[in-house]
């Protein structure tokens, strides 16, 4: 049986430019699926697609049982679409946006308001409610977007990177309002440049590049096909290099990278944590002077690499990383605003995934 | 589907909207979306106001500027008061088409902020989002024209038909205001950002509004223009409502050319407006379907 989504072989050109080539998604009722992928890979075309806003020049897709090509209005009354931009009207309260929302989904002004009260009281927004929502903060406007797609319950959700430049507490909460969400059995199809939040919310993964999905499986799955953590060290002095290498391959399991212009050593290794102690007290035991030193586990680019011989570079979907700045969202690569500089905090090993990573194409050749 | 939404609560399962009829629905989310803009239209005065402060400034510059110096035939020449009566028609007619800015612009900022999506991703009447709009500024084109009457009226203009037909002569003016935000709409949907639709909104509105019976008779117009005012679906407007209002000159034919919609102003006024918003109607919802921000 087919899942709450499901698409078979959508094609979609703009011009030159094949924005969709052949993707498949089947999504069970009840779960999430994450779609993965640099901007202008395709991530949102795939959505406008499958929300009725676009039709796709070859392939077939239903959503909630429903022909999305045949009966358009049908699938729209079962779904609920948050998009890249919290598209509400600033000059109307967060109220009045969600009561006007709730009218125009054909409920009754009764009830309208009754769902647009709760809904503010569920996402924190009741003190806030009768204020326009130009005066919202970044994170606040998202969660009156979410609520607006949540108006009438709808059984499958879309969120186009929900949480694209928010800072990281934004981030979090929302976060939890998503997996709440979830837990409540909506089914979800969620695009993202974060591959910690694809982890984090996403039962399924569909990696895509250039129209395709290359790639599909939990997180854990791509992870292992990635090639798993590595440990980085960055040394203070370069004359250390070759010391703190002798460490590295002693515990390493394969090929290591050395780049004497960041005093930066890579070496991928299995074992977590408890390795990374172990290499922090012998080199400590060889008197090297260490700037930084973490485990990275792989990232979207690692991904991407690992999948496709290129880096998830920021593509020309037009718009798509406009983040407000304050969190890794503005326009670079994914997660390239999360980076920490050399001789920054070195005691959050496994938290911090991506210290000081430019030049990250070069240095991670012995990945593979 | 057995997973209606259980997020949330007791939320309003599928399909508590009661089944509607086609036409009924269109009208309920047309109204819903009319709301929204003009409660916009409340918060964001200063939008209003300057659509107010516009024509005022031209009924003052063309009275007191042009009005000493151009001779309206039949009337003796620096007579102000002839020329007053003659050109508030005009002034009024031109008031309206600028509601096709005003729509064009808001729409192209609901497209440009994604809200054009979430209308469009939502089980509502194709044409709500643009109706909604369009009656919304319908109700702004209404206020300018009564606040601009009433300038007029200080100003020395005056009536000298029944009431009946002055109101007769707004419905016209309000018709053509109606039509000519039908063309902003589909101005909005076609380009990229809001700053053009304003601009595109307006530049076609000068040569229009000018190369007509609006401000000056067009007997002093070379031949090949006074075809082309007199054909003018705005001059039709015009010489409609002056016909309405009673500001006709006694003396002076009604066409220079000989062109129908001179001979019969009303009926060549509505006759225009209802075409005009049958076609960019289709166009704009047509555009509207397609929309991509």
């Amino acid at each position: 049986m087919p899942g709450a989504i499901y698409a078979e072989g959508l094609v979609k050109t703009f011009g030159e430019v094949r924005a969709l080539d052949g993707v498949d998604l089947d999504v069970p009722e009840g779960t999430v699926l994450g779609l993965l992928g640099p901007n202008g890979a395709g991530k949102t075309t795939t959505v406008r697609v499958l929300t009725t806003l676009l039709r796709p020049d070859r392939g077939s897709a239903h959503v909630a049982g429903i022909d999305v090509l045949a009966q358009p209005d049908a699938v729209r009354r079962a779904i609920g679409l948050s998009g890249q931009f919290a598209a509400v009207d600033e000059y109307l309260t967060g109220r009045e946006n969600l009561v006007m929302v709730g009218r125009l989904y054909q409920m009754g002004g009764r009830d309208a308001k009754r769902r647009a009260a709760e809904l503010l009281e569920r996402f924190g927004l009741a003190d806030a409610a009768d204020r326009p929502a130009k005066t919202y903060s970044g994170g606040m406007r998202r969660r009156l977007d979410l609520a607006a797609a949540l108006v009438v319950s709808p059984p499958v959700m879309f969120m186009d990177e929900p949480t694209t430049g928010l800072d990281p507490r934004n981030r979090q909460a929302l976060w939890d309002v998503i997996q709440e969400l979830v837990a409540g059995g909506t089914t979800l199809l969620l695009t993202t440049q974060y591959l910690e939040e694809a982890d984090r919310l996403a039962h399924d993964i569909c990696v895509v590049d250039h129209g395709r999905v290359i790639a599909r499986g939990t997180s854990d799955q791509l992870k292992a096909r990635t090639g798993g953590e590595r440990i980085e060290v960055v040394v203070h002095d370069p004359g250390q290099l070759a010391v703190a290498g002798q460490v590295l391959d002693a515990v390493a399991k394969g090929e290591g990278t050395a780049d004497p212009h960041t005093r930066r050593l890579t070496v991928p290794v299995t074992g977590g944590a408890r390795l990374l102690a172990e290499v922090i007290r012998e080199l400590d035991g060889r008197g090297v002077e260490i700037d930084d030193i973490g485990l990275r586990r792989p990232t979207l680019d690692d991904v991407f690499i690992a999948l496709t011989g290129h880096a998830a570079e920021t593509g020309a979907e037009p718009g798509a990383a406009e983040g407000d700045g304050a969190g890794d969202g503005g326009g670079g690569g994914p997660r390239t605003g999360r980076r920490n500089g050399p001789g920054q905090g070195t005691g959050d090993g496994t938290g911090r995934a991506d210290g000081g990573r430019s030049g990250a194409t070069t240095t991670k050749e012995g990945v593979r | 589907m057995s997973a209606v939404g259980h997020a949330g609560g007791p939320a309003p399962a599928l399909g508590t909207g009661r089944p509607r009829g086609g036409l009924a629905r269109s009208v309920r989310d047309a109204l819903v979306v009319a709301q929204r803009n003009l409660i916009r239209m409340v918060r964001i005065p200063e939008v209003v106001i300057f659509a107010l402060i516009q024509p005022i400034m031209f009924v003052v510059l063309f009275t007191y500027v042009f009005g000493g110096s151009i001779a309206v035939p039949g009337a003796p020449s620096g007579d102000a008061q002839a020329y007053r009566e003659f050109l508030m028609a005009g002034i009024f007619a031109q008031t309206v088409t600028f509601a096709t800015a005003g729509a064009g612009a808001g729409i192209a900022d609901d497209m440009h902020k994604g809200l054009i999506d979430r209308f469009r991703s939502l089980p509502m009447s194709r044409g709500a989002v643009l109706t909604g709009r369009t009656l919304a500024d319908l109700v702004q084109t209404a206020l300018t024209l009564v606040v601009l009457a009433v300038v007029a009226l200080l100003i020395g203009w005056r009536s000298h038909h029944n009431p009946l037909s002055v109101l007769a002569g707004f419905g016209l003016l309000l018709l053509l205001g109606y039509a000519f935000s039908w063309i902003g709409a589909l101005i909005g949907l076609s380009v990229r950002t809001p700053e053009a639709a304003t601009s595109g909104g307006l530049i076609w509105l000068f040569p229009l509004t000018f190369v007509s019976n609006a401000f000056v008779p067009v007997n002093g117009m070379p031949a090949f223009l006074q075809h082309v005012a007199e054909w003018n679906p705005f001059s039709a407007t015009v010489a409609g409502a002056r016909e309405l209002f009673g500001n006709t000159i006694a003396g002076v034919p009604r066409s220079v050319t000989g062109a129908w919609p001179m001979e019969h102003p009303v009926l060549a006024s509505a006759l225009w407006s209802v075409l005009i918003i049958a076609v960019f109607r289709t166009l704009a919802v047509r555009k509207y379907r397609s929309a991509t921000a």
